[in-house]
């Protein structure tokens, strides 16, 4: 069937583990993964209620895809209610933690409650049971999963947890598995600290056998790999130079956002560019890329392990960062790099250590080190304050911040606020990039139009993953549109969201979208998954996507989110583009939105119509 | 043509479409704690390293089985447990040098890689030709290539 057909309920005040059947009725209308487990969420939850209470949910689910063959199937994705939003939240990781849970015989676990002192959830295939987690607390994910497969005596167990960032109340903390791999956005490691639970450790030696059609299924799987093999993004691209492929092209575009979005272009992109990782650094002749890595079942492999060199002067006298671990994805180089104006390959490669050693989002953290580098550069915090010099392009201050805020000491507590509330703190709300009080990643709105439609509309906060434009207006999948335009952009946003959703939903990766559309996704599906009658179609996908869609803002809409919330921060709408193809431009975001409302079938004030509620079963 | 599995650790991503491959072949289940093919990862030194039988000519686990369980398969020269024979004694798993053959808790008895009868199903899925079948005669055929290559860069750069 795909799916285990099981959840496990942890009631987590209580202390106990439950097996419950999987609503099979929901299954069939939200997949699995992101949509079932958000259904789930919207059912059991309210809306209103306070992120951080006990009275907030927390689900772990996978997918019917995920634990198979199928390529990339290996993730899962963290619902709840964001710490940093308040919106719903959904982050999806890859690694090999997903693959497990499943082959433990698990479609997902629903946290609810909050412990009375620290825990871990243990899982051996049916077994699962709360244990102790004092000993870990206080510990990084580096070392919770190391203590954890010792004590196991079981190398094998796979460990998802948070770090001190989580446990500390760092508002964009995430949750890390397999060392490098994290459940990143919105806050979601947060909320797993906030109930006292410090990790989630899985053996799975059940596997995945429930598939509808075995063989229909190796004949899907085996043509739809092809496909990602042939194509020049998922074939040559991804696996040659990671998303950092982008760096140089977007920076072409003047679509970078540079220095807290002052500018859309950075002198040092190459620096901190894909080509750069590959060549060998002047220090000590290596090159700071290692090789690519996959996660479970991908055959893409993305994935960069880096190793960066022993004498740079962030790791002299700190030899746990001198091995090879996770390097520089896309977004993180910008964040930690272009957003702040550092061009310190090495240096921006141990930021992105740090944010996976204690649980952080280096996107949101990034970004609000940017906006603390310009709060610095105003005068509204000082050396003082801040506990270093500040000005942008500071490794060091980079480096001596990120340390602050994973360990939660001196300015690292005003930093865990994120760039929203510390800028509103500090009486300069305008600085923070963010929508819905989510830092907006590394495409900038004015150079590429559809993406500030994106960000404004995205239901977990300003994200680049629920409607990837940048395919089709920078790289032409499924065909190029113009990025300096705004005309044709709504539509192309929201085709893009709900065919997202339904790859969300999935167990695959959203970055297979380069290649594969629902056309390849569909057969996969329908091999794996009981569809009635009418089997899963790429219809059936879409409408899927849209009930998805409009299942989350119906959510957030009852939370409290209005219309105005759909907004970009002001300097995208008043400060153009100062050099570049964009030069001139500021983003389209106020003639995008009405249209877009109305194409999706909701009213000025973006609430859904009755009739859009009816048409998807709502 | 005697055929031999032939590993590359070098280009080896970790997917685990193998061990999956493996497991589906014999067990007719996506579980990876059923493969005999394991991927290590040797996470600090950012090494993926693939393992399984290397189908020793003379093979330890072979000679050391009391009941004769484990015989080779005359057309791909597969070192193979029979089942039905094998008594779970587990002394195979101690003869054999490279851990390579494993007990099975859930069948009583031990597992091996068997070549898939001549078309190993971890070969087909492997995404990147880390895991080949090749001549055994010539297992470093690709190697030599390479170096090959190199030479022949070299002596014109130089000349």
């Amino acid at each position: 069937m795909g799916w285990a057909r099981k959840i496990l309920r942890v009631d987590l005040s209580k202390g106990t583990c439950k097996s419950e059947p999987l609503n099979m009725e929901w299954a069939q209308q939200y997949l699995g993964q992101r949509g079932l487990a958000t259904k789930y969420f919207v059912e059991e939850v309210d809306p209103k209620v306070d992120p951080l209470s006990p009275a907030n949910k927390l689900i772990m689910a996978t997918g019917p895809l995920t634990g198979t063959m199928a390529s990339t199937g290996g993730r899962y994705s963290v619902i709840t209610k964001g710490a940093l939003t308040g919106a719903i939240a959904c982050s999806n990781s890859g690694g090999y933690i997903g693959a497990e849970l499943k082959m433990a015989g698990w479609d997902m676990i629903i946290f609810e409650g909050k412990s009375p002192k620290p825990v871990y959830l243990s899982i051996q295939d049916d077994v699962a049971e709360l244990r102790d987690a004092s000993h870990l607390w206080g510990k990084t994910t580096w070392d919770t999963e190391e203590i954890i497969k010792s004590s196991h005596h079981d190398p094998q167990v796979r460990v998802c947890s948070i770090g001190r960032a989580g446990e500390n109340g760092v508002l964009y903390a995430c949750i890390v598995n397999d060392l490098h791999r994290a459940a990143g956005r919105s806050g979601v490691g947060t909320v797993m600290g906030s109930k006292n639970l410090k990790a989630v450790a899985v053996r799975g030696t059940v596997g995945v056998s429930g598939i509808r059609d075995f063989k229909a299924f190796m004949t899907a799987t085996t043509a739809a790999k092809k496909v990602l093999a042939d194509n020049a993004v998922t074939g040559q691209g991804l696996p040659t130079y990671g998303t950092q492929v982008l760096m140089n092209v977007i920076n072409e575009m003047g679509a970078l956002p540079t220095r807290n979005a002052k500018d859309v272009q950075f002198e040092g992109a190459r620096k901190i560019s894909a080509e750069a990782m590959h060549e060998k650094r002047l220090s000590d002749g290596k090159a700071n890329l290692l090789t690519n890595a996959a996660c479970f079942g991908c055959t893409i492999a993305c994935g960069r392990i880096s190793q960066v060199d022993k004498n740079h002067w962030s790791v002299v006298n700190s030899p746990k960062y001198w091995g090879a671990t996770g390097g520089l994805e896309y977004e993180a180089a910008w964040s930690l790099g272009a957003a702040d104006g550092v061009d310190d390959l090495d240096a921006l490669t141990v930021a992105n250590m740090i944010c996976n050693e204690d649980g952080m989002d280096p996107i949101t953290f990034g970004a609000t080190v940017g906006a603390v580098m310009e709060l610095y550069t105003m005068g509204v915090l000082t050396k003082e304050q801040i506990g270093i010099e500040s000005p942008f392009g500071s490794a060091q201050a980079l480096l001596e911040i990120a340390h602050m805020t994973a360990e939660g000491r001196g300015f690292g507590k005003e930093m865990a606020l994120g760039s929203a509330r510390l800028t509103a703190k500090y009486g300069h709300p305008e600085l923070s990039m963010s929508v819905k009080s989510q830092e907006f990643p590394a495409y900038d709105p004015r150079g590429i139009q559809g993406m500030g439609l994106t960000y404004a509309t995205s239901n977990r906060g300003a994200c680049h993953l629920r409607s990837y434009t940048v395919a089709s207006e920078v790289l032409g999948i499924p065909v190029k549109t113009d990025p300096l335009v705004t005309e044709g952009k709504p539509a192309l946003v929201m085709a893009f969201q709900d065919a997202t959703a339904a790859f969300d939903s999935s167990g695959t990766c959203v970055f297979t979208t380069f290649a594969w559309s629902l056309n390849d996704l569909a057969p996969q599906i329908d091999a794996a998954c009981e569809g009635g009658e009418a089997g899963w179609s790429v219809e059936r996908l879409a409408e899927l996507g849209a009930r998805i869609w409009n299942m989350e803002r119906v959510f957030n809409n009852a939370a409290g989110f209005t219309a105005k919330d759909d907004d970009l921060p002001a300097r995208l709408k008043t400060e153009p583009a100062q050099s570049g193809p964009a030069k001139g431009l500021v983003s389209g975001i106020d003639k995008m939105v009405p249209e877009y409302y109305k194409l999706r079938g909701w009213d000025a004030a973006g609430v859904p119509d009755k009739e859009t509620l009816a048409r998807l079963g709502l | 043509m005697q055929k031999s599995l032939h590993i590359d650790p070098s280009k080896c991503t970790g997917c685990l479409q193998c061990e999956m491959a493996c497991s589906y072949e014999n067990h007719g289940v996506f579980n990876i704690a059923k493969s005999r093919i394991k991927v290590f990862n040797f996470e600090h030194e950012g090494r993926k390293v693939p393992y399984t039988c290397t189908q020793c000519a003379e093979a330890w686990c072979l000679n050391a089985c009391p009941v004769d369980a484990i015989r080779i398969d005359a057309a791909t020269g597969a070192k193979v447990v029979h089942k039905d024979v094998c008594v779970g004694c587990k002394v195979c798993t101690i003869a054999c040098p490279f851990g390579t053959i494993n007990y099975v808790a859930d069948s009583g008895k031990v597992q091996k890689c068997d070549l898939c009868g001549g078309d190993p199903a971890c070969v087909t899925a492997c995404p990147t030709a880390a895991i080949t079948y090749v001549d055994a005669d010539w297992t470093g055929l690709e190697k030599m290539r390479q170096w090959a290559g190199k030479t022949n860069t070299q002596s014109r750069a130089s000349a």
